[in-house]
């Protein structure tokens, strides 16, 4: 799993992708500090965290779509499904590599903070660490739901393009479901659909409610997802 | 340390291995020999566990690569059709990244130097692999499966693309393989398998249909006993002479080599010695034997004759008794 974990990261910085991903997410996250709180005077991030949803949403396939489909692609599966590897090793390497992408990018987040606390305090105020740490702890868990269906999505076709389309629309489909659930006219089923709302459950975060029920509701779609994800390559064998 | 029993892929409806059972013993290079689409590739990538079978068992060193795979990936080295390489990477850093999937215990640097003074890759240890001709990168691929020794390696069609020279270098550098190591050579170049390998197993539409020595095939296939001749003289003559010999079963003329020179291929019973008979009758007409040698089978033409059935291929012999 290390030696995958090591490969799949470097691979992001021999190529533009991992640069132009941290590059994309680092303007973003300005631009929207900018827009919600600087200009604004506000010292609270969450509307920031709120926007950097719907970049990821679009951003994220970008970083996974060739985490399985290039190896098809160039054979190399070949190479690391014959060696002393489980499948879980090459999965969990692949999505480290992607989460570990993505934290880095996370980094300037607590950055921003700093600086805005630290202006908060000059002028004699209490910045909300707590409700910044909810709001943190909410995006990375967001973003490892995004990263595990991309892999997940990757896994399923052998074109990068085909993957980052297929991600950014499960990813949409994902954040749908509570506008889906307000259509449904039968009140359970609705309930049912809402309750899965990845959304819903972020934009609560972002709140500052930080509920252990959601923490364990993203974390368990990154355990399916990546199960999925085993599932599919264990599938390619049989066929 | 390799053992097929009953081996079976299915893609849906179409069988692509059909029952196949071999073994290949501790230090021995066994010849994977079949026309394209034969299933030896399939073959190659179920005791690789890449593939599943879809029935019977593959046993590398008494370890089923179905029960536990990565106890028995650990002996195998792979080269497969397209060497699975990461392109954006350099040879080292490949190289090194293999050494840690295997999760190779020896000592690291001398023994990725060593495999690279092997395949004769060293001088381009620090170039990027997406810029190597196709020569230089089979050879990494072969360096990748020699990484971590193992006791097994599964080469399929190693030497494609090659020039004659690396071919050779690397057929030299496969036998060496062969005394410590038990090799499968996938190839449908007959001479290389004849070349490399101490037993040939020949597949066809997913079917076994001969496992041998090279040698003992070839004798085993030419029953009857050939000739090749050229003689100097009217060829309608000499082919007269040719079949009044005692014990002759059929004259071929084979071709004209020039005006008088005619090339002949002469069948006689099984056991029958024609060689002097042959060489009276033409001396006391004075015609000049020029050549004349036994035309054992080459590989080249068991391999027809086991998955066409028919010796002569199609080629118009123009035969006469």
């Amino acid at each position: 799993m290390l030696a995958i974990l090591k490969r799949e990261f470097a691979s992001y910085f021999t190529s533009p992708l991992g640069y132009v991903y941290l590059a994309v997410f680092y303007g973003f996250s300005g631009l929207f500090l900018w827009l919600t709180c600087l200009s604004s005077g506000s010292a609270s991030m969450s509307s920031t965290f709120l926007w950097m949803f719907f970049i990821m949403m679009i951003l994220i396939p970008v970083l996974t779509m060739r985490t399985m489909a290039d190896d098809k692609r160039q054979k190399t599966d070949q190479l690391t499904l014959t060696s002393p590897v489980s499948l879980f090793g090459l999965v969990m390497g692949k999505f480290l590599a992607a989460f570990l992408i993505f934290l880095i990018g996370c980094v300037v987040l607590l950055i921003y903070a700093l600086f805005i606390s630290a202006a908060v305090q000059n002028s004699g105020n209490e910045f909300g660490w707590a409700s910044f740490w909810g709001n943190f702890v909410g995006i990375i868990l967001m973003g490892g739901v995004f990263i595990s269906a991309g892999i997940f999505i990757s896994g399923l076709t052998e074109n990068q393009m085909i993957a980052a389309i297929g991600s950014i629309g499960a990813n949409i489909v994902l954040c749908m479901f509570d506008i889906i659930s307000s259509y449904v006219p039968v009140e359970s089923v609705s309930n049912i659909i809402n309750s899965l709302s990845v959304f819903y459950k972020y934009q609560e975060f972002t709140y500052g409610i930080f509920s252990l029920k959601n923490v364990l509701f993203f974390l368990s779609l990154i355990v399916i997802f990546n199960f999925l994800t085993m599932r599919v390559a264990e599938r390619r064998r049989w066929s | 340390m390799i053992e097929v029993k009953n081996l079976s892929k299915r893609y849906g409806n179409k069988l692509a291995v059909d029952n196949i059972s071999f073994s290949a013993g501790e230090s021995e290079i066994l010849g994977f020999l079949g026309p394209n689409g034969a299933g030896k590739s399939t073959t190659m990538n179920i005791l690789t566990g890449y593939l599943s079978s879809s029935g019977g068992q593959a046993l590398i060193n008494g370890v089923d690569i179905l029960e536990e795979p990565v106890t028995a990936k650990k002996d195998i080295g792979y080269l497969p059709e397209l060497p699975p390489l990461y392109l954006d990477m350099t040879v080292n850093e490949y190289l090194n990244f293999v050494y840690g999937l295997k999760k190779c215990k020896l000592p690291k640097k001398s023994h990725l130097g060593e495999i690279c003074s092997l395949v004769k890759i060293t001088d381009v240890q620090n170039r990027v692999i997406r810029n190597l001709s196709k020569g230089y990168r089979q050879r990494v691929g072969l360096a990748q499966a020699l990484v971590g020794n193992p006791k097994v390696l599964i080469l399929d069609e190693p030497t494609v693309g090659l020039d004659p020279k690396q071919i050779i270098e690397i057929r030299t550098l496969i036998k060496k393989l062969g005394k410590n190591h038990t090799v499968i050579l996938s190839s449908h170049i007959l001479s290389e398998v004849q070349a490399v390998c101490d037993r040939v197993v020949v597949i066809d539409k997913g079917k076994l249909v001969a496992n041998d020595t090279a040698d003992n095939l070839s004798r085993s296939l030419s029953a009857d006993h050939k000739l090749t001749v050229q003689i100097e003289g009217p060829s309608k003559e000499v082919q007269a002479l040719l079949s009044a010999i005692p014990d002759m079963v059929e004259v071929h003329v084979n071709r004209n080599v020039d005006k008088t020179v005619t090339e002949y291929e002469l069948n006689a019973k099984e056991g029958a010695d024609i060689r002097r008979e042959v060489f009276k009758r033409m001396a006391a007409r004075n015609y000049p034997i020029l050549l004349m040698r036994s035309s054992e089978l080459t590989l080249e033409e068991i391999f027809l004759k086991l998955t066409t059935g028919d010796f002569y291929g199609n080629t118009d012999n123009g035969g006469t008794k």
